[in-house]
């Protein structure tokens, strides 16, 4: 019944999400422009350590793409659903709440795997990466995977902020986070102060689990999932504490 | 323990949200097969009984049950279906793609097609909810609430939204359902609605029932009848003769509200030669809620 519920909510919720513009292009298309542009046009040429440019950013860029579909998927999605009275209606259904949960944690892993899929292929095609089927295949189960915790950081940020603030919200906090964690641009190159912060951020845990699986020297993945861990577990904490918080709310 | 007979049942169920008593150890029930309306102004706790009923919220004392089981266990909502005052339906859905979402929901959901009809949506379950008209929300609100094939439907201030074709479109539609030997429970402050809809009528204010029966009833119990006519007496030569509850004058024409009627008006015959009788009406439920509010808030009132 929960297998039945959980895999229509998750047809459904894709459908909504692939529809609407407004997730689909910052979702996909950003990721994929910054990646062309800075990885792959920019500096092929040039090598980054052990590696090339383009084989170093498309780790980079695709955990800035997965984080992304994470926290838009359901930040701003249940911010959303909140706000007008969606998720009461949901609530007051005989829906298992964990069905609703599990689709978008599911939903935000297919975008997740498609901004993967495009930036690998962009970056096999025109940056000229070359990997081992086997880096190849965990650079991407790392990415995809990734997108666990930031789901959980959504959840926290769209339990907590307002339907019209979510969007704001999510980029003050997506946007910031990416550039310290060295996403953007490597982390060697960063001012040393900002460098400092990075290791307190989940995006750069999930930055460096990547980089791992195509370059050696970053890390061991071990701690890098124990920092994530710990980040979905605080962001899983914070939501029950909004979600509840609502309870008493009336809307309209 | 709890009668699994009776679709929805409050025992004493209060629920305070800071200084804000919203119920305040109310008692309800819905009867098999009945209609019940929740009537009370905004504010009245209303809203708060129907989401303790649906298990969104937990009381702070006292129980709220679904036919006999505890609402917010999720299975035990399924032969519940709920329309809550809310806009916010994902709009890049089609009509269709909704309800078949929700009729997975309950273990034995109704067609699509009967669905569509039941709540007036044929012909529009290709379109998405974003390009539908006001009323045609409310319509597809309704078949969400309809599609599992409920026993009991819940309806919070289901046409407050709504243009009148709107409203007399949805509550043909809910009659049809009740047709069906279901029950029904719905809030309004809309008295008409109430008295189109409802078997039975609760009025409830600051978070109680302050009074409750049929239709009838009610208004019978806040003050009966309203005497209409014309009379040479002042207004306390008119209370002299008895019975009178009330004195409104519009220009010659006086409105006596009484619960004697009969009594009153021979009694104004034999005292007042001049008087006429224009009419002896029932009190309009209007008047009736607003006594009955009246006569709680003055009982509140310190002295």
């Amino acid at each position: 019944m929960i297998a039945r519920i959980t895999l229509a909510e998750t047809r459904a919720e894709l459908t909504k999400l692939a529809r609407l513009p407004a997730y689909v292009i910052p979702t996909l298309a950003f990721p994929l422009a910054f990646y062309v542009f800075f990885g792959i046009l920019m500096g092929p040429a040039r090598g980054i350590g052990a590696t090339t440019v383009a084989t170093y950013m498309l780790a980079t860029y695709g955990a800035f793409g997965v984080v992304g579909c994470a926290l838009f998927g359901f930040g701003v999605s249940v911010a959303v659903e909140r706000g007008q009275g969606w998720l009461l209606v949901k609530r007051a259904s005989p829906m298992p709440p964990p069905a609703y949960i599990i689709a978008k944690v599911f939903t935000s892993m297919t975008f997740a795997a498609a901004v993967v899929v495009l930036l690998c292929a962009a970056g096999a095609a025109f940056g000229g990466v070359r990997l081992a089927p086997a880096a190849w295949l965990e650079l991407m189960v790392a990415l995809v995977l990734g997108a666990i915790p930031f789901c959980a950081l959504g959840l926290a940020l769209g339990s907590i902020a307002g339907p019209n603030s979510a969007p704001a919200i999510v980029n003050l906090v997506y946007l910031p986070m990416s550039f310290a964690s060295g996403l953007w641009i490597p982390i060697e190159s960063l001012p040393p102060a900002i460098a400092r912060i990075a290791p307190f951020l989940p995006t750069y845990h999930l930055g460096q689990m990547a980089l791992g699986t195509v370059t050696p020297g970053h890390g061991p993945a071990a701690t890098h999932i124990a920092v994530l861990a710990l980040w979905a577990l605080g962001a899983a904490a914070a939501a029950a504490y909004g979600l509840r918080r609502d309870e008493g709310r009336t809307y309209g | 323990m709890h009668d699994t007979t009776i679709p929805a049942r409050l025992s004493g169920v209060s629920k305070t949200y800071g200084a804000i008593t919203a119920l305040d150890g109310i008692d309800l029930l819905v009867p098999p097969g009945e209609t019940l309306a929740l009537l009370g102004p905004n504010g009245a706790g209303k809203t708060t009984a129907i989401r303790s009923l649906l298990g969104i919220i937990t009381p702070d004392t006292g129980t709220a049950r679904l036919f006999g089981r505890d609402p917010r266990v999720p299975r035990n909502r399924a032969r519940a279906g709920a329309m809550l005052q809310t806009s916010g339906v994902p709009a890049t859905l089609t009509v269709a793609e909704h309800l078949r979402l929700f009729a997975t929901y309950y273990p034995h959901p109704l067609p699509l097609a009967e669905t569509l009809a039941a709540a007036g949506l044929n012909g529009l379950e290709k379109r998405k909810f974003g390009d539908l008209s006001g009323g045609q929300r409310q319509r597809v609100a309704f078949a969400l609430a309809i599609c599992g094939d409920p026993d009991l439907l819940i309806l919070d201030e289901p046409t407050s939204a709504l243009d009148v074709e709107a409203r007399l479109a949805l509550w043909s539609h809910i009659r049809a359902f009740v047709a069906r030997g279901r029950s029904v429970l719905l809030t309004t402050h809309d008295l008409a609605e109430a008295e189109a809809l409802a078997d039975r009528i609760s009025v409830v204010l600051g978070g109680r029932v302050v009074a409750e029966g049929s239709t009838a009833e009610i208004k019978l119990r806040a003050g009966g009848s309203i005497v209409r006519c014309t009379s040479g007496l002042d207004d306390d030569r008119l209370r002299g003769t008895g019975g009178v509850d009330a004195i409104e004058r519009a220009g010659s024409t006086i409105r006596l509200s009484t619960r004697v009627p009969n009594e009153l008006v021979r009694a104004l015959f034999v005292a007042d030669p001049t008087f006429t009788l224009i009419e002896v009406a029932q009190t309009p439920l209007e008047d009736a809620f607003l006594a009955l509010t009246r006569t709680r808030s003055s009982e509140e009132i310190p002295a």
